[in-house]
């Protein structure tokens, strides 16, 4: 098992705070069902069955009751303390800022260093975090409700329209984890995920510098020929190409496309097939996805996925 | 099981009574509470979606006064043969409960007019935004358990001049009417405050 | 002058007299008109039933979906449909309806009294539901079907991601059952305090009455808030209002805060009753008055009160102001205390008693089970930082079935198990019964468990298939084939139930020796249900020695007796009215207009109209529609 979308392996500080306090509520209830259980037991099975055992009983629920608060207040007390430690974690450290837009049915993500456009840093359904460094991550949603959950690294927050929210975390493993959105939006809430790729700063930093880089130049004639294409109004109405004519907004920025793990919000592997594929008929694999089947012969479909694939 | 053994005589109970006594009460009351509840969360969401703007009334002037105001002096006018009709059914008064509830079903036409006209001096359409929608909402709420309440008088008051009238239980079936009509009455005073008046006190 | 029960006029000619006063009229007229409590609420359950059989089917859909990864049986669009049909059709159509429909036959029949107050509404009520819950299933077989799930959250259920009818079909299916419920609320409130027999003070009461009295007081202030959130939905469809958008001053969250301030009260509407469900059944079996009656009174309230305060645990992921967290957390964990101290009194009433093993009591060691798991994991969810975790997840999804089906449905199939001589007249075959209980038990946990990791794991719910590899589809497989079984089990159920009521044992009046009033008489009971009004003088009348009758009612017309709130001392006798058609007709006339809003506006003032003619009829005394003009509404 791939345990890269779980809420019992956690992988930073939040998430961790919140798998110590399940195991504690764990521990607790388990205890409480317990006794439920061995008192129901004996009730059912008991044999001796004379005299008047109402005070007994009186006290007996006197006592339960206590107990019963006892437990609740713990529990209680272990909320608040995990609460805490949630706003707490990471407090006087410069989080690495960015910011997420929930659309029906993929992610954007921005990241943006203070007012300078040229470190802006767009790209889609995908995340990408420095280890150990908290992220504070700005929600944003502009159609419908959805909820930016990553198990491994924090808990969800949902992204309103009209309404703008964060998350923050700590990512304390390396790694690739999954993220998916939790709130119901649409047909395709099901096939709406997002890549979390947790970095060393090295890394972090050499992957930030790249996707500041506008896209790749064709160089060979099918490229040229493909490029054509995706910048003509075909692509370019919906899709942007950071350094091209293609400012389209309402699908994925496609700079870096083919240096994403995954297509189409984590629905396809990211392989020169599977991009063939979508771009032939992107209804017949995300049924409903707002990217229409754009006609385009054979020919001229492989040219785009030609130049497409030096967009990394 | 022979041997009953019985207890007390209901024959010699009443066959009606006013107020809590009566099963029409409590049903009349339990609707009263569900609207009571409704308008109660009605103005709950007004002060919410208040909340959430910067201004208020939201790209509009407030209400204008005068209609409301009016609509409001005479349900406040109307409470007086209200009470009337409420004391004479509960007195079992049948010529005063036919006077007074054909008063009652003529004293409402004139808030049907000025309600129609607070219509058009809302300064705001219900598809403006969300101010626009909860004021005429509110506005809509109250009209529709006006007429409801106006239609059951009217009812009432053809039944009470025919031979059924005599019978005791329509008696209370009056006085609930009446108790209805409070109501009516006293959920506008509400309705009136916001509608009107929380508009200027924040503009 | 009309004559009166009394001791000259008692036994056979006296059954004869009620009989004929009190029977709805033949045929399929008599059918349509139908007052009889009895009848209208045996219609209720066995439609309720349909509805949770057709449910239960789209959830066998579901989990057939579900079963594998990646499977491409249903698309997504039919499977949002069907999730959405299967929430909805189990909380509206089934859940909540089934419960007020076990009122309405039972609690006039516990209260001592020969008729719910306002007959003619309780019909009325029905013939609502009925049209309601058959609108949203044709609507859904026309592939007009909710598609937003069981609360339709905006914008995606608004005017602009939602197009087309089928959130008005969902909206407008809200306004049905809105009707139906706050109609059979208030007719349980009166009858609860207003006719109960003699000496039946409020202390006296069988726990199942308050139950269903603190049940019906919810819905009363918890149903107007969705009337309303509904309303506001279908007019920004239908006619631009901008209540939820928040271009327009407008707010999301606004649908929200209505929706869970009806939808948690909601929950308790179908547990609270159960609960009174498996203190009936406990007090019975353990042959003992229920322990801590006071403490059992005071949870029930309790619970009620604490349940309008809680809304906001269905959203902890919107982000609510922080500083409100660890009280939220705290809220919404109280009310396991009231939910534990009931576990305890009634195990302690089993311990205490003398337990007989019937079926009934069987069900309730199921649910007590089940529900405590669930309850556990209520206070999981309740906890902030952890619902952050398992919010929107399969982990809920888990808590909410142990709640729902350990918590309301198994008391119910226990309820009616133990009630089944009441309606039939016979008992349910056994020890098929037992093996039933068994049987329903392994297969829900089969079904459900799994699920909580399947949630920790990190799958959302509401998702029509889900990638391979992710540690979900042992899991998955696992809770489709307890889904099958458990399925199985309901059909064991419904075939012992359609056998037994031909061949089940006939059953006495009290077969089970019960304390309460509604096993005085025979099994099934006469139409007047009593002879004579029973006097009470204790919590447990039928097992007093004792038991007087109080005569005086008039036998050729329809009268009740009616007694003070608190102290149940008689007080006035009032009429109760005939049977009479025009309930129904305003039902269709209900149902045009409000079919008719999702197509116009106009519908609403043209439906209200029509809507006034039968309904000035039903209210006038001695109308043409009556079958039987001659008892007169007097
Ligand atoms: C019959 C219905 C029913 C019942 C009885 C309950 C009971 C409870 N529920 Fe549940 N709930 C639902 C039906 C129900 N719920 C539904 C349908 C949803 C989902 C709606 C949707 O999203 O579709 C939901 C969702 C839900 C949420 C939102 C989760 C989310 O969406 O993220 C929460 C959060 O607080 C919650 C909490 C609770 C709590 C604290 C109880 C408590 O009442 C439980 C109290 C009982 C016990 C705790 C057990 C007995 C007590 C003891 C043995 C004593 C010892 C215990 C301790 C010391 C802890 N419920
Ligand atoms: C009382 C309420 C209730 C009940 C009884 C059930 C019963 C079941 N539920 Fe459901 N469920 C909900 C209330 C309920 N549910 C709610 C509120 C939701 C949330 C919806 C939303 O997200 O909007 C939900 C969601 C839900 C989901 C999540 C869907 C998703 O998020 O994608 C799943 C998945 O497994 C599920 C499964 C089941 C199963 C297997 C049963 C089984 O118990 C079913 C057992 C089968 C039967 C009872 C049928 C047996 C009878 C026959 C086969 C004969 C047919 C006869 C006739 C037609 C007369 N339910
Ligand atoms: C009408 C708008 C529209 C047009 C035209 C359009 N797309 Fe898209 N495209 C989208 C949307 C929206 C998505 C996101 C779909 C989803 O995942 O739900 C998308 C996704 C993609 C993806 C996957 C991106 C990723 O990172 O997951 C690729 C690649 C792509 N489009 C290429 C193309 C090409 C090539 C063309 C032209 C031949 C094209 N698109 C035309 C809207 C459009
Ligand atoms: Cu976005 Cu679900
Ligand atoms: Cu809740």
């Amino acid at each position: 098992m791939n345990a890269i979308q779980s809420a019992l392996h956690p992988a930073g500080d939040h998430a961790a705070l919140t798998a110590r306090l399940f195991h504690l509520f764990l521990s607790v209830t388990g205890f409480f069902f317990l006794l439920v259980l061995v008192f129901l037991g004996w009730a059912l099975w008991r044999r001796d069955r004379g005299g008047d055992n109402e005070r007994r009983l009186r006290i007996t629920v006197v006592i339960w009751a206590m107990l019963i608060t006892a437990g609740l207040f713990g529990l209680t007390i272990g909320s608040y303390l995990t609460d805490r430690g949630l706003f707490f974690t990471g407090a006087g450290e410069e989080p690495i800022r960015l910011k997420v837009t929930g659309r029906q049915w993929w992610w954007e993500v921005e990241y943006s260093a203070a007012a300078d456009q040229s470190q802006h840093i767009v790209t889609a359904n995908e995340i990408h975090l420095p280890l150990g460094r908290p992220a504070h991550i700005e929600l944003v949603a502009d159609d419908v409700i959805h909820s930016l959950w990553i198990p491994n690294l924090a808990g969800k927050q949902d992204l309103i329209p009209g309404r703008p929210a964060d998350l923050e975390l700590r990512p304390r493993q390396l790694g690739r984890f999954r993220a998916q959105c939790a709130e119901f939006c649409g047909l395709q809430h099901a096939h709406m995920a997002l890549d979390v790729v947790v970095e060393t700063p090295e890394q972090f930093a050499a992957w930030a510098a790249k996707s500041r880089q506008p896209a790749p130049i064709p160089q060979t004639d099918a490229q040229k020929r493909g490029f054509a294409i995706v910048t003509g109004s075909q692509c370019s109405a919906c899709h942007a190409i950071t350094g091209t004519d293609a400012f389209g907004t309402v699908g994925p920025d496609l700079t870096r496309v083919a240096s994403r793990f995954t297509l189409a919000a984590g629905e396809l592997p990211d392989t020169r097939a599977w991009l063939d594929r979508w771009i032939a008929d992107p209804q017949a694999i995300k049924p409903g996805n707002r990217m229409p089947k754009v006609p385009l012969t054979d020919a001229q479909r492989h040219d785009v996925v030609a130049y497409l694939e030096t967009l990394k | 099981m022979s041997e009953l053994r019985f207890v007390g005589d209901a024959a010699a109970l009443p066959d009606h009574g006013f107020g809590a006594r009566s099963t029409t009460w409590w049903g009349v009351v339990g609707f009263m509470t569900i609207e009571g509840a409704a308008f109660a969360l009605g103005f709950a969401a007004y002060f919410f979606l208040m909340a959430h703007e910067r201004q208020w009334p939201a790209s509009a002037a407030p209400p204008d006064l005068l209609w409301g105001s009016l609509t409001l002096a005479l349900l406040v006018v109307s409470e007086l043969p209200n009470i009337w009709v409420k004391r004479a059914a509960e007195r079992e008064d049948l010529a005063a409960v036919r006077h007074g509830l054909v008063i009652m079903c003529l004293v409402a036409l004139p808030i049907f007019v000025t309600r129609g006209v607070e219509y058009d001096h809302l300064n705001i359409g219900w598809d403006r935004n969300a101010y626009g929608s909860i004021t005429w909402a509110l506005l809509l709420m109250h009209t529709v358990h006006l007429i409801t309440d106006w239609v059951d008088t009217l009812v009432l008051a053809a039944l009470m001049h025919t031979r059924h009238g005599q019978k005791g239980r329509r008696f209370v079936d009056t006085s609930e009417n009446a108790l209805y009509w409070h109501f009516i009455v006293g959920s506008w005073v509400i309705v009136y405050l916001i509608i009107y008046w929380i508009p200027r006190m924040t503009a | 002058m009309s004559r009166v029960d009394g001791p000259d006029f008692t036994g056979a000619p006296l059954r004869e007299a009620l009989a004929k006063t009190w029977s709805d009229a033949p045929g399929f007229w008599g059918w349509l008109t139908a007052v009889d409590h009895k009848r209208v609420g045996r219609r209720y359950i066995v439609t309720a039933f349909v509805f949770l059989g057709l449910g239960g089917v789209l959830a066998l859909l579901m989990r057939t979906q579900l079963a594998r990864p990646e499977s491409g049986l249903i698309s997504a669009d039919r499977y949002n449909q069907i999730f959405s049909m299967h929430g909805s059709t189990m909380m509206f159509l089934f859940a909540v309806p089934v419960m007020e429909a076990m009122a309405v036959f039972i609690i006039p029949l516990m209260m001592g009294t020969r008729q719910i107050a306002f007959p003619r509404l309780n019909a009325f009520s029905y013939w609502i539901y009925l049209f309601g819950g058959m609108f949203l299933w044709i609507a859904f077989l026309l592939n007009i079907g909710p598609e937003a799930g069981w609360f339709s959250y905006v914008p995606l259920a608004g005017p602009e991601y939602s197009p087309g009818k089928r959130t008005d079909v969902w909206a407008q299916l809200i306004t049905f059952t809105e009707v139906a419920a706050l109609a059979s609320a208030v007719e349980l409130i009166t009858t609860i305090l207003k006719q109960r027999a003699p000496g039946m003070s409020l202390n006296r009461m069988p726990l199942f009455a308050w139950s269903i009295l603190v049940t019906s007081f919810m819905v009363v202030f918890a149903m107007p808030a969705v009337m309303l959130a509904s309303s506001f939905l279908i007019s920004d469809r239908l006619v631009a209002t901008q209540f939820y958008n928040p271009a327009e001053g407008g707010d999301a969250l606004l649908w929200q805060h209505l929706f869970w301030f009806f939808g948690h009260p909601e929950v308790y509407i179908i547990f609270i009753p159960a609960v009174g469900f498996v203190s009936q059944i406990t007090e019975t079996f353990s042959e003992r008055e229920v322990f801590g009656y006071p403490l059992m009174v005071l949870a029930v309230v309790s619970i009620g009160l604490l349940a309008f305060g809680l809304w906001v645990h269905h959203m902890f992921a919107t982000g609510l102001p922080r500083i409100g967290y660890s009280f939220y957390t705290a809220a919404s964990m109280m009310i396991a205390l009231p939910g534990g101290v009931q576990i305890f009194c009634w195990i302690a009433t089993i311990w205490s008693g003398r337990p007989r093993w019937e079926t009934p009591l069987w069900w309730v060691v199921a649910f007590i089970i089940t529900f405590v798991m669930g309850g556990l994991t209520g206070v999981m969810v309740a906890s902030v930082p952890l619902d952050l975790q398992m919010h929107d997840t399969y982990f809920v999804v888990a808590h909410f079935h142990y709640v729902l089906i350990g918590g309301a449905v198994f008391p119910l199939l226990g309820a009616v198990t133990y009630w089944f001589p009441k309606f039939s007249g016979r008992l349910m075959a056994e020890p098929l019964g037992k093996w039933n209980v068994l049987f329903s038990f392994l297969a829900f946990h089969l079904t459900f468990f799994p699920m909580h990791i399947t949630g920790l794991l990190g799958m959302p719910r509401r998702v029509y298939t889900y990638p391979h590899g992710l540690g979900w589809d042992t899991l998955n497989l696992v809770s489709s084939i307890g889904a099958f079984l458990f399925a199985g089990s309901v059909l064991l159920f419904l075939g012992n139930v359609f056998w037994s009521l031909r061949n089940g044992r006939v059953a006495s009046a009290n077969p089970w020796n019960a304390p309460s009033l509604e096993w005085k008489p025979s099994s099934p009971p006469p139409v007047y249900n009593f002879e004579h009004i029973p006097v009470v003088h204790s919590r447990s009348p039928l097992w007093e020695t004792d038991q007087p009758v109080m005569p005086g009612l008039q036998t050729d017309k329809r009268e009740l007796l009616v007694t003070t709130a608190i102290d149940a001392v008689p007080d006035l006798r009032d009429a109760s009215p005939p049977p009479n058609g025009w309930p129904f007709f305003a039902a269709i006339a209900t149902t045009m207009a409000f079919v008719g809003s999702i197509f116009t506006p106009w519908a609403v003032i043209w439906g209200a109209l029509l809507m006034a003619i039968p309904l000035i009829f039903w209210f006038w005394p001695h109308d043409p529609l009556e079958p039987k003009p001659e008892q007169g509404d007097e």
